[in-house]
């Protein structure tokens, strides 16, 4: 009886951030024929994992785990959702990009081109192919300005697109998750969550997180305000220069377009008090896919990315 | 960690208004804008010829909007201080966009009303009110804005504040407070500023961090609709079976006795499971699984409550309706209903009177509503439901309706 506790305070922001989530989890199992979770490994992903586990422990998840994997991941965050997957005793599926290159789905123009884009073809032809009708993610809305405008059921079309003007109202925790046969909804249970709500949850779960989120030191290049980090797929450009820095990453994606930030936070805390202080978005310091446009994000959901 | 608390609040207005700025003001004084943030609107301001930094420009998100310069649906934002994380609901405010103000108000805590201060209570004014008032808001800010542009008139401001609750008095609103402010200069938002030395109240953040929100969600009457049943039939958990949800209202302790609906059958709760190890109590907003004494038959749609507080069970209700699809209601046709996490087909088979959102006034003897209308109507559901009033309880109150042929959420309604 050592765990019996009686509350007394009122619950804090990650109490009902969580709670909001477990509830959209269940709804998701309760009421859609055949969900997947989306789960590449990354902090949001495996924040997403634990909330799972809240939702339906001692029981499985009644859904399987989905990775979109572009075969240009990090090493680490492989490895690290293999093993996640096995300690969770969970169904992994992985479908690769490289399948759809094959299929001639994907035509690239470069080989060590960003396959960031690409994702939703995989995706779209993953959906397909085990007939999911809802895929959780762990996208949140302070990640981008399209997301902001995003639903938590966000509702997709036979060719997996988002039509932005055309969102089911979402009232109350009240969520639509009907569709016809061929259609699908992403779901979204940490909309709601910020980065720094992210790191704060990690370090109350004590979760792990693949190594390359601490600072480690690293050859980068710096290429306009970015710092990419040099791989089989990225070499220096004439006039660039290798460096070797202290560095962590923000968000784990395309080796090709995610790029690390100069730090020393070696432990949680450290991550903590860096990202309560930043001034610098997650994605606009991160990804390069993002900066090519204004409006990057909203086309490639457009596209069925999700 | 420290314990801080979480806020939801939405901003009504139009463009003109300016609403765009005031949010980009909280979240720029509040140090909420990131510098890479700042520099894209930077560049944007530029390229359309303009100085400056356009604060709206922060919270204009899609391409289409920013083509054509205005707000086209609710968009989620996001900032904390050291007190309180806040969530924004930003809604436009154009007359054709009555249903996104709805649907970003119906989990807001607090609604912020904005009045341009030369053009004193709009129509739209009062529609806001009136909207945030129908969907249970406890908190309204009337923020009356471009105070520069009136020479920080304490007369304008007070003759404004006293049209509005002129008109407020017709309605149940259950504390208002007014603000004087200026988005673009900043005068009262974070900072209080130099120019209306007059104005002895809190800043509008003041209010945001301090206003007490403890009470906005009703802990006197438990109810814990059933989300999911947990069987997991194997090993050590052969003979687990647990009932899944979240506390809607109220709370339970072990011991407690309930009831489950709409079934009457009664039992004990034997255990509060949560994967972090069992509670001896716990209360809304908490996601739980309860256990029983008894082996019950319980499905998903169920919803278990103390035995001395029980709701409203029926098969007929009157309830407040706001129509937000573009196809028109339709009398006798079916449609579903989802309340709390029951699904059911029902039949609307009476409209009382719509209310002219405008004037207040009710009009009667229609027989369709469209997109935007509000009206209470009757309806009848084919299996009973248990629910309480709306004003009483905004989780076991309220409902979406969705057509059952084209899956659209067509509706969304409050129970009397």
């Amino acid at each position: 009886m050592g765990n019996l506790h009686i509350i007394h305070r009122s619950l804090s922001h990650l109490d009902i951030l969580e709670s909001e989530a477990i509830h959209i989890m269940r709804e998701v199992a309760a009421e859609c024929g055949n969900p997947a979770l989306l789960f590449s490994g990354g902090k949001d992903s495996i924040v997403l994992l634990r909330l799972a586990e809240k939702a339906f422990r001692p029981a499985k998840f009644p859904f399987p785990l989905l990775h979109i994997d572009t075969e240009h991941n990090f090493p680490e965050v492989i490895d690290f959702r293999d093993r996640r997957a096995k300690e969770l005793g969970e169904r992994l599926i992985v479908r690769s990009m490289e399948d759809s290159i094959r299929k001639k789905r994907v035509i690239l123009k470069r080989p060590d081109q960003s396959r960031n884009a690409f994702q939703s073809v995989t995706l779209l032809d993953a959906i397909a192919e085990f007939k999911f009708d809802a895929c959780m993610g762990g996208a949140r809305r302070d990640e981008e300005k399209a997301r902001a405008k995003e639903r938590i059921f966000s509702f997709r079309d036979e060719f997996g697109q988002w039509d932005p003007k055309n969102q089911r109202p979402e009232l109350w925790d009240l969520y639509n998750t009907r569709v016809h046969p061929g259609e699908n909804i992403r779901v979204f249970p940490i909309s709601n969550w910020t980065e720094l709500d992210i790191w704060q949850y990690i370090e109350q779960e004590k979760l792990e997180i693949p190594s390359i989120y601490f600072a480690h030191p690293r050859e980068v290049i710096r290429r306009g305000s970015s710092l990419l980090p040099v791989s089989h797929l990225v070499s220096p450009m004439e006039g660039e220069k290798i460096e070797r820095l202290s560095v962590r990453f923000r968000t784990v994606g395309d080796m090709t377009c995610t790029c690390p930030v100069e730090s020393t936070a070696s432990t949680l805390q450290d991550i903590i008090i860096e990202t309560a202080k930043t001034r610098i978005t997650e994605r606009g310091a991160t990804r390069m896919d993002d900066q090519t446009s204004d409006a990057s994000m909203e086309l490639r959901k457009k596209e069925g990315y999700f | 960690m420290k314990n801080i608390e979480l806020l939801r609040f939405i901003t009504a207005g139009s463009v003109d208004d300016g609403k765009s700025t005031l949010i980009g003001r909280l979240l720029h004084d509040s140090k909420s804008i990131f510098e890479d943030q700042l520099s894209a609107i930077e560049n944007t301001t530029k390229k359309r010829g303009l100085s400056g930094v356009d604060l709206s420009l922060l919270t204009d998100g899609l391409q289409a909007e920013r083509e054509q310069g205005i707000t086209i649906d609710v968009a989620y934002r996001y900032f904390a201080t050291p007190k309180r994380k806040f969530i924004i609901a930003d809604t436009p405010g154009h007359e054709q966009y009555t249903r996104n103000m709805v649907t970003g108000a119906s989990t807001a805590n607090l609604a912020i009303i904005l009045i341009d201060a030369r053009r004193g209570v709009l129509t739209q004014t009062r529609r806001h009110a009136y909207l945030a008032n129908l969907v249970g808001i406890p908190h309204l800010v009337v923020a009356v804005n471009k105070m520069d542009l009136v020479g920080y008139s304490r007369e304008t401001f007070e003759s404004i504040v006293k049209e509005f609750e002129g008109f407020a008095s017709g309605l149940d609103i259950k504390s208002i407070i007014p603000i004087p402010i200026s988005a673009l200069a900043g005068d009262n938002v974070v900072e209080r500023g130099q120019n209306m030395p007059w104005y002895k109240g809190e800043t509008l953040m003041g209010v945001l961090e301090n206003i007490e929100i403890d009470h906005d969600i009703n802990l006197e009457d438990f109810r814990f609709p059933v989300q999911w049943i947990c069987r997991p039939q194997t090993g050590e958990w052969h003979d687990f079976r647990g009932y899944m949800g979240r506390i809607e209202s109220g709370s339970i302790r072990v011991g407690d006795e309930i009831t489950v609906l709409p079934s009457g059958k009664t039992s004990k709760i034997r255990e509060i499971a949560t994967y972090d190890g069992p509670l001896l109590e716990a209360m809304a907003p908490q996601s739980v699984t309860l256990r029983l004494e008894d082996e019950l038959d319980i499905s998903r749609g169920d919803m278990i409550v103390k035995s001395d507080n029980l709701p409203k069970l029926s098969k007929e209700f009157d309830a407040m309706l706001c129509w937000l699809s573009e196809e028109p209601l339709e009398m006798g046709k079916r449609y579903l209903i989802k309340h709390a996490t029951k699904t059911a087909k029902i039949l609307l088979n009476r409209i009382d009177y719509q209310v002219n959102v405008n004037t207040l006034e009710k009009e009667e003897g229609l027989d369709s509503l469209a997109m935007n209308d509000i009206a209470k109507i009757g309806f009848r559901v084919q299996q009973p439901l248990a629910s309480d009033s709306y004003r009483h309880n905004r989780s076991t109150g309220s409902f979406i309706v969705i057509d059952e042929v084209t899956n659209n959420t067509v509706a969304a309604g409050m129970m009397i």
